[in-house]
């Protein structure tokens, strides 16, 4: 199983990110980060499967994805 | 032309500037077809293709200034040019130049304006060239010179100081010094100094990226750069001032005036001498810096100054900042295509002299022996 | 632990500029992919627009140089005319390059100027807070078309790919878009086979980015990508409209051979 790595400095919660994510691991989070703005974040214990559409969505290049 | 070193030619001015331009190393001119400067996008399109070089002729002047600057950019030197409609088009890229500090020679072959105006000689664009047409807070360098064979001259000149201080700079000539035919000798070895341009694009292989811009938007940046550019431009005025003078020794009118009407003073004072009229002759090669010393030294001594111009007046103002009240400042210009004579300008020396046309003068006619004492017999 | 996707190595990567949504953002992540894959990053100098992608300086890991508003094709030609082995890219708005750059960009292709094109249309101004755009959608309002686009007054939007899909000196040229993982792949695909087209010398690419703009088209950055797909494809049909390797067809497109 893969794992998404969200740079929480970078995000700006755009959500590009969630609907594409064929097993609806991301959501938004109720904290900002430290420039203030509401970001992403990977729901525990949900699935990837590494497709990427995630990272390959995201306009801030704040998604990274391990096996 | 093939080897164009050591020896004559009789070439025009454009002409002559292109050659140079070539023989300073410059390998990249992108230009658009304006009278009267086209023998020099002419000559260009014939010559950079012999030498291995790039010959463009772009879209619009426009277009020519900003791939000049993308060859600037690139660390080659480069050369566009133009006349007054066009240089007013080129006036926001030669802000950019001055903006991101890139060396490019712009030559000027001056025109009657304002608007389309005309193709005849004239020397309305001073204020253009010389205070810094675009936005913001810039010069140009900027040469006049005043024959074809100082146009060569002052193009090797050009290239080297736009390297040295990474600006632009402006040779200033107009129709007639374009278009007129002269004897031109190149410099057997120009005096050029490529220097290194460790800040050009060449790709970032092996080094920190380098970065071209004049974009500071972060608060304080802009001001800090324009303090720089400001000092830089402090040292330009302190090392690069020139000038020429004729006669200024005990003289009681110092005309002041560059390139054509240079020449023209020149004449009104050769046909003055013998007469007890005591002209003289304050010539600037360099309209930025602008020899302002030399002229405040000259009003100490002398009873008026005499700025001669093809246009309304617009050196003549920079004369006034130069001596302020310590001398007055006349001006006799002709404008929109107009070039003065010799003997309208003693005209107006007698009457500077004496108001109430109490001082006449026996004008001797222009000698015949064309080309000994009319033309420049003492090119730098 | 193996990384499946991890950012792009010519990618600075700091907090940018753009809105929340922005596609340049992704643009700039795909640039930075595609040099990365092709080994450029030494040979490669790009240039910035004026716009909102003014300071993709501060993205891209590259010798850069900040263009004058419509004056990136000229200034890539003077770059590339000095260093013909090196990559130049030119990354555009639709402000910079179909309105006020509007003779460079065609002339350029006229040239076969063996550069590339990075045409990002969000049919919309968006650094001088949404105006009319020339790609600005009939009906599409924006600050300077409160009531909508209207042709009788603004006149119609302009299909560059088309436009220049008529000039012997265009050798590739694409329309793709940033609204699902695919297009985003597509986009990438004709960015590379931009690329290769100046690396083997084959003269002038351009491939026109459909991004989306969610502040200014008012809008959430989710809906944006719906307006992408449901609303300017019908303007500005996806496809590849010049193939210097294939003859190719498409909507609006006049498909010749190079």
């Amino acid at each position: 199983m893969a794992r998404v790595s969200i740079a929480v400095g970078l995000c700006k919660g755009c959500e590009l990110c969630i609907p594409f994510c064929p097993h609806d691991s991301l959501t938004m989070s109720r904290h900002l980060n430290e420039h203030g703005l509401p970001t992403v974040y990977f729901k525990e214990d949900h699935p990837c499967s590494g497709c990427k559409y995630c990272a390959v969505m995201c306009p801030e290049a704040a998604i990274e994805i391990f096996k | 032309m093939k080897s164009s070193n050591n020896k004559k030619h009789l070439l025009t001015g454009n002409e002559a500037a292109a050659e140079a331009a070539i023989l300073a190393g410059c390998r990249h001119y992108y230009g658009y077809p304006i009278t009267p400067q086209n023998e020099l996008i002419n000559h260009m399109s014939i010559r950079m293709p012999q030498v291995g070089g790039t010959f463009l002729q772009a879209e619009s002047e426009i277009a020519a200034i900003y791939m000049a600057y993308g060859g600037a950019a690139a660390g080659a030197r480069v050369m566009t040019s133009s006349s007054g409609p066009g240089i007013s088009l080129m006036q926001e890229g030669i802000s950019y130049l001055a903006g991101s500090e890139l060396p490019c020679v712009i030559v000027n072959v001056q025109r009657g304006g304002p608007g389309l105006g005309d193709i005849s000689p004239s020397q309305a664009d001073y204020f253009q060239a010389v205070k810094g047409g675009g936005h913001g807070d810039y010069h140009n360098i900027v040469l006049a010179p005043a024959s074809a064979q100082e146009i060569a001259d002052l193009v090797y000149d050009a290239f080297d100081l736009a390297d040295r201080y990474r600006n632009p700079v402006m040779i200033l000539g107009d129709a007639q010094l374009g278009q007129m035919m002269e004897p031109v000798e190149f410099r057997k070895t120009p005096r050029t100094h490529q220097t290194v341009k460790r800040w050009a694009l060449t790709g970032a292989e092996g080094r920190a990226r380098n970065i071209v811009k004049s974009f500071y938007p972060v608060k304080g940046e802009l001001e800090t750069f324009n303090i720089r550019l400001q000092r830089k431009y402090r040292a330009v005025e302190q090392e690069e001032v020139r000038y020429e003078e004729v006669n200024t020794q005990g003289a009681e009118i110092i005309l002041v005036a560059y390139g054509t009407c240079a020449r023209i003073c020149k004449e009104a004072i050769r046909r003055a001498s013998g007469t007890g009229l005591q002209i003289g002759l304050l010539r600037p090669i360099t309209l930025w810096p602008f020899p302002k010393e030399p002229l405040r030294r000259l009003a100490k001594k002398a009873r008026a100054f005499c700025v001669v111009e093809m246009s309304a007046g617009q050196m003549v103002e920079d004369v006034r900042l130069a001596v302020l009240d310590r001398c007055p400042v006349h001006f006799y210009g002709r404008m929109g295509g107009g070039v003065p004579s010799s003997r309208e300008i003693l005209k107006k020396v007698l009457n500077i002299l004496a108001p109430e046309g109490t001082l006449e003068l026996e004008i001797p006619e222009i000698p015949t022996e064309l080309g000994k004492g009319l033309y420049f017999s003492t090119i730098p | 632990m193996q990384a499946l996707y991890s950012a792009p190595e010519t990618l600075i990567r700091t907090p940018s500029h753009y809105c929340p949504g922005c596609g340049h953002g992704i643009a700039h992540r795909l640039l930075a992919e595609i040099i990365d894959e092709l080994g450029i990053r030494g040979k490669t100098i790009g240039l910035a627009p004026v716009g909102c992608s003014v300071l993709a300086y501060n993205y891209l890991d590259i010798d850069m140089c900040e263009a004058a508003h419509g004056r990136p094709p000229a200034i890539a030609t003077g770059i590339k005319r000095v260093h013909p082995d090196n990559i130049v890219f030119t990354y555009q708005g639709d402000g910079d390059l179909a309105a006020i750059g509007m003779a460079e960009i065609v002339h350029a292709a006229s040239r076969a100027e063996n550069i590339t094109v990075i045409f990002i249309n969000n049919a919309i101004y968006g650094m001088t807070n949404g105006q009319l755009a020339p790609t600005t959608l009939l009906n599409q309002r924006t600050t300077t078309t409160p009531e909508g686009r209207d042709p009788l007054t603004h006149g119609y939007p302009i299909r560059i790919c088309e436009l220049l899909a008529t000039l012997e000196g265009a050798s590739f040229l694409a329309r793709t878009s940033l609204s699902s993982p695919k297009d985003v792949s597509q986009t990438k695909e004709a960015l590379k086979k931009g690329f290769k087209t100046q690396i083997e010398k084959k003269g002038f690419s351009l491939i026109e980015v459909l991004s989306p703009c969610p502040v200014y088209w008012r809008m959430s950055p989710v809906e944006s990508l719906k307006f992408i797909e449901e609303k300017m494809t019908q303007t500005f049909p996806l496809g590849v409209f010049k193939d210097w390797e294939k003859t190719v067809s498409a909507p609006g497109g006049q498909a010749t051979k190079v």
